[in-house]
């Protein structure tokens, strides 16, 4: 598509998409088992060893091997950010968009109820709804989804209601095109762009709230591996093993920057405001 | 005498090449001090980038000048090239030497300043005034545009004014320094005809005060003819023709010029009205409007007594088949809202809308003014046309595609438009494309909401000969709303004229125009301007629209009407 | 006033809907309250031991009524009594409470400090080397997780510099300054490290498109100079989104700072949750969580205040 190319053409934007391209791919192995070597087996041997040939990124406490387990990681923290924002997505475009289609009333009982949820901070959202259900991958994506479905309201709430007023709407209403044509020929049509930023936004902020959720132990239970568990675990080797912080916390940080570039990327080639600022 | 201003060879250009994307190219001209220059163009004609590299702004918004001088001369006789000085040097030019007023005055007033504020900014740049002396200063500027309670008004923010009354401001604070050049960039083009009446008679007054040069940008010839001294005409970034403004006004040289003074709608008083289509008593009316009431509430807070603004107060017309009824008016007037309420698009509180089923599903289809945003950019023409068809029933057949290809046609738009989106068409075609859309469901009536307002002179002069066959062809019915009087006169049959929500005046066009009777019709058809009048002085006046918002259950004073003809009737005034 | 008078009325109820959230959600926690509060001594529980402990936490009573003696308590500030440490929920919540606006408004004027400076000075030299430079920076730094930023900052102060933060107890400001600022510092730098790359942006962004507006270019043909068009023309119209945003911010530090508490292990709210959640102490979890809540929609509210004075045209309306 058209976007696709002007994304490979935007500087940030480049280097974005390759990062998600590399993540994508070590994912990919790694589901399948394509990996150095088998990222749940403990080699007791080989543990705490630096990175050397054998073993790129070195070993844990364990004796697994840190690449392998990476790539599993990267496997696990994708699928919950894709599945979180993907619920998001569509709950918020809809609670959104019918905010502003219905307006007055339902607006407001709407807007409100999703004030009560961005009334409390992400995480301790997460948190409590954590506790009720119990740790895992399943319990993390329905946190984030949760979380971050009134953000996706919001922006698209904004917009949607800035086009109900644009005269291409006010003309379909003179032909007698349904409701559902309108919503979506019309409105959700043209709010794909911003929608498109918010997602990538949304998926660099998922990941970086999934590695938070099990840097605390509540995202992605062990044996199965996740960053944030490799992070918290390497709190206390610091010392010995730097390798076991630096790996992880690095591969966690440009996951979230590929996504942040891509966003912003996206958000300079689809947000019509900055023809205004090129001169 | 030497010039004031003298540019030659001005080429401007923007981007990361400037020389590559010149917009300016090559123009030069002569401005001596005390007289008034017009520079006239369409949208593209590059007048205002060369009005904004006079005082270099342009460089602020990614242009460059790549060639040429812009030679002024100052106050102690020395001459300075401002295309080659330095910003510091430009910088005390800049309002001191030259002031400048813009098109939009609600964006061009910073909105979190007192106007105060922003005119004692004005004197203490450029006269080194501060304190007491600048608010005292100040005021008087603001008396000096005739801004009535001027002591209360400073401390005022912008978006509590009016556009007329903001643009005064912008007028007091250029002038504050008393500059010796004025540039005036579409100052009028955003403010209603009245108020742009009043607005150019204050600027003829001022420069008859302080004998000050002035560069008046303008797409309407027709608007300068009173107050330029010489004439210049653009195109592409070119100059066409330059010259003193009788001879570029009676005896026009280049194609382009007469294609403008042609194309611009003359008003000549109701004698270029026209006269097909008269009313006969035995047509049955399409559309008759009764009573019609459309209030909006008013939210005023906790503490205040409800409140509703009286958009449209009592209303009634009819229209018949084949006819154009013009309804005239300025911003508030009511105008827009009724044509909203006849196609349902707005809830009437009260009032009958009859209208006769006619021989398609939809009878009343309506054409909008911004053709950039009526057709939804996401959609390809194909669908935008079929949207209609489809929203009543009908297939996506080869009947129908047979049908949008005739309206094609029939409108002057190659049949490989269907495969294309809106904005790869000009302004002009996507409003034909409109035009084509309204007709597909066959319609009676169509309601014309300003649709040739946004459109360039030369392209609203086709645009309106191609309604006007259309009317005749298909046996059309239009409602035509505008606010400009001499495209009225062009295509209306009868006109009424709308002032806070009321006719004041409805009738036969030729009687309208030629004897209008209610003081707002003889204050709107005054403030139009007309090349055939260009000798006729403006008067100054100040009278502001008055407030439309009522306290809940006002209702206005029953009408009394006077007939002034055969088919003109007057609202009477009240004292 | 319409505007003030909307967000003051709306307040209350968002604020009802919060309890309510609050209060079903603690329900909801899987386990039977009396066996998680005392474990496996539950079990030696006679039925009539059960039943009066029952009444004496009220968890007998109807949910309906519940709800409103815990609601009727919170108006005396009676946020009930935490089963871990045998005091008043409200009494714990208040000791902690001062460590954790501490921490959220150093971070804050760490971000505000660097942010807005940078944010203009990016959009003034717009697309000139300082500005890519300001611009990556900002991209690294809202990139970086709070957790991997502090591990970061441990491990260089550890390592490098032998310096080891002091953990556990807290030194309040009023005791002891200088120790209370070097526990702070350091977690106050982490979580305002990602503050100021949204305040670099977000100001960058905000300058950028109201140097584009109309009335800067008419203070220019009067002849304002550079510096007076960016302080006093520019800026006080693009502050606005970054208060919204730097009051937003806040508020979530004043209670979702969990996680880097707990990397350089403060005993601040979030903290508080974290552990009263994993001990099932209803009454802790119920009072934090709520009083985090109120804190966020109480800086949210003085953020939409702040509007009315920033902005003339919210406070006066339309004429």
């Amino acid at each position: 598509m058209r976007v696709l190319a002007a994304l490979w053409r935007h500087p940030s934007g480049r280097i974005g998409a390759t990062i998600i391209a590399l993540y994508l791919m070590a994912a990919l192995l790694g589901a399948v088992g394509i990996t150095p070597h088998n990222a749940l087996k403990q080699f007791p041997i080989d543990r705490l060893k630096a990175p050397s040939v054998n073993y790129l990124m070195g070993t844990d406490l364990l004796g697994r091997d840190t690449l392998s387990r990476l790539m599993l990681g990267i496997g696990q923290s994708f699928v919950v950010a894709f599945a979180s924002v993907a619920c998001a997505t569509l709950a918020g475009t809809v609670i959104g968009l019918l905010a502003a289609w219905w307006g007055s009333l339902w607006d407001g009982i709407l807007m409100r109820v999703m004030d009560v949820l961005l009334a409390f901070p992400a995480i301790l959202l997460a948190l409590l709804i954590i506790a009720i259900v119990g740790p895992g991958t399943f319990t993390s994506v329905a946190a984030i989804a949760i979380v971050y479905t009134p953000i996706f309201a919001r922006v698209v709430r904004g917009p949607a209601l800035s086009l109900k007023r644009r005269d291409f709407v006010d003309a379909a209403r003179t032909f007698g095109s349904s409701q559902g044509y309108i919503l979506t020929r019309h409105l959700l049509l043209n709010l794909v762009a911003p929608l498109t930023v918010q997602v990538t936004l949304a998926l660099a902020w998922a990941l970086l709230t999934e590695a938070g959720l099990s840097f605390l132990g509540l995202g992605t239970q062990p044996p199965a591996p996740s960053l944030g568990l490799m992070l918290s675990d390497s709190k206390n080797l610091m010392q010995h093993a730097p390798w076991l912080m630096l790996f992880p916390g690095l591969t966690i940080m440009l996951g979230i920057l590929g996504f942040n570039l891509t966003g912003d990327a996206l958000r300079d080639i689809l947000d019509p405001r900055t023809e205004r600022r090129t001169a | 005498m030497t010039a004031l201003l003298s540019v030659r060879d001005l080429h401007v250009g923007f981007g990361r090449d400037p020389r590559a994307n010149e917009v300016v190219k090559g123009v030069s001209f002569d401005l001596e001090a005390g007289r008034t220059l017009a520079i006239v163009g369409e949208s593209g004609s590059g007048k205002s980038v060369t009005a904004l590299s006079v005082n270099r702004l342009v460089d602020f918004g990614g242009g460059r000048i790549t060639g040429g001088s812009i030679t002024l001369q100052q106050d102690d006789g020395t001459r300075l090239d401002l295309a080659a000085a330095d910003e510091r040097m430009l910088r005390h030019i800049r309002g001191r030497d030259i002031g400048m007023i813009f098109q939009e005055p609600m964006t061009s007033l910073n909105p979190v300043h007192t106007v105060g504020r922003q005119i004692e900014e004005a004197f203490r740049l450029n006269r080194g005034l501060s304190g007491a002396e600048a608010r005292n200063a100040a005021r008087e500027a603001l008396e000096r545009v005739r801004i009535p309670d001027a002591a209360s008004r400073l401390g005022y923010y912008p978006h509590q004014l009016s556009g007329g009354m903001r643009q005064r401001v912008m007028i007091a604070m250029a002038l504050a320094s008393s500059p010796r050049l004025l540039i005036a960039d579409e100052p009028t083009t955003a403010l209603d005809v009245t108020v742009q009446a009043q607005i150019m008679a204050l600027l003829a007054e001022l420069r008859e005060e302080t004998g000050m040069t002035m560069i008046f940008i303008t797409h309407d010839i027709g608007l300068v003819a009173g107050i330029a001294d010489r004439i210049m005409v653009m195109q592409q970034g070119v100059v066409v023709e330059q010259a003193d403004t009788s001879q570029v006004l009676d005896h026009p040289q280049h194609d382009y010029t007469r294609h403008l003074l042609q194309s611009v709608p003359h008003f000549t008083s109701g004698r270029a009205a026209r006269h097909d289509g008269q009313r006969t008593d035995s047509k049955p009316p399409l559309i008759a409007v009764d009573g019609l009431v459309v209030r909006f509430p008013v939210s005023k807070g906790l503490f205040h007594k409800p409140a509703a603004v009286h958009a449209v107060d009592g209303v009634d017309f009819d229209l018949v088949p084949g006819e154009t009824l013009a309804i005239v008016g300025e911003s508030g007037s009511g105008k827009s809202t009724t044509a909203r309420a006849i196609l349902g698009l707005v809830q009437k509180t009260r009032g009958a809308i009859h209208a006769r089923a006619g021989r398609g599903v939809r009878p009343i289809q309506m054409v909008f003014q911004d053709p950039f945003a009526s057709l939804n950019p996401r959609l390809k023409v194909e669908s935008l046309l079929a949207e209609p068809a489809i929203a009543n029933g009908q297939h996506k057949d080869a009947a129908l595609r047979e049908r949008m290809n005739f309206l094609l046609r029939r409108v002057g738009l190659p049949a490989d438009a269907l495969d294309r989106y809106p904005h790869q068409f000009s302004g002009g075609q996507r409003q034909r494309l409109c035009i084509a859309r309204a007709l597909m469901l066959n319609p009676e009536v169509v309601v014309l909401d300003e649709a040739v307002s946004a459109l360039d002179v030369s392209v609203q002069a086709r645009v309106l000969d191609l309604l006007i066959d259309l009317q005749r062809e298909l046996g059309l019915a239009y409602i035509f709303i505008s606010h400009d009087m001499a495209v009225v006169e062009r295509i209306a049959h009868r006109i009424a004229v709308m002032y806070a929500g009321q006719i004041v005046e409805i009738g036969d066009a030729a009687a309208v125009l030629s004897d209008p009777q209610h003081g707002y019709t003889k204050r709107l058809i005054a403030a139009v301007p007309a090349i055939e009048r260009r000798k006729q002085r403006f008067t100054l006046d100040a009278t502001q629209v008055p407030s439309l918002v009522r306290p809940s259950g006002y209702e206005p004073p029953p009408a009394r009407w006077r007939e002034a003809g055969l088919d003109h009737r007057v609202r009477e005034e009240t004292a | 006033m319409n505007y003030v008078a909307q967000r003051l009325l709306t307040f209350p109820l968002i604020l009802f809907g919060v309890s309510i959230l609050v209060f079903v959600a603690i329900r909801l926690i899987p386990g039977d309250a009396i066996t998680a509060m005392l474990g496996t001594e539950a079990g030696l529980l006679t039925p009539a031991q059960r039943a009066s402990l029952a009444a004496y936490f009220g968890i007998d009573q109807p949910i309906l009524t519940q709800y409103f003696r815990w609601a009727g308590g919170l108006f005396h500030g009676d946020l009930g009594i935490s089963a871990t440490y045998g005091r008043p929920v409200l009494a714990i919540i208040l000791e902690r409470f001062p460590l954790t606006l501490e921490l959220a408004l150093l971070s804050m004027v760490i971000a505000l400090l660097t942010g807005v400076p940078l944010g203009v000075l990016a959009a003034t030299r717009n697309e000139r080397p300082s500005d890519l430079v300001v611009r990556m920076l900002a991209m690294l730094g809202q990139s970086t997780p709070s957790f991997v930023l502090g591990l970061l900052i441990i491990y260089v102060l550890s390592v490098y510099f032998g310096i080891v933060p002091t953990m556990g107890t807290f030194t309040p400001l009023t005791v002891d300054p200088l120790a209370n600022l070097g526990q702070l510092i350091f977690p106050a730098i982490t979580l305002g490290f990602a503050f100021a790359a949204s305040v670099t942006r977000i100001s960058r962004s905000a300058m950028l498109d109201v140097l584009s507006d109309d009335y800067i270019r008419t203070a220019r043909s009067k002849g304002a100079s550079q510096g007076s068009v960016v302080w006093q023309h520019a800026l006080p119209n693009a502050l606005i989104p970054v208060v919204t945003l730097s009051g937003v911010e806040f508020g979530y530090l004043l209670g979702g700072a969990v996680i880097v508490e707990q990397v350089f292990a403060l005993p601040g709210l979030g903290r508080l949750v974290l552990d009263a959640i994993s001990q099932r102490d209803y009454a802790l979890v119920q009072g934090t969580v709520l009083f985090i809540a109120l804190n966020f929609l109480v800086v949210n509210l003085i953020v939409d205040l702040l509007y009315v004075a920033l902005d003339p045209r919210i406070r006066l309306g339309s004429n």
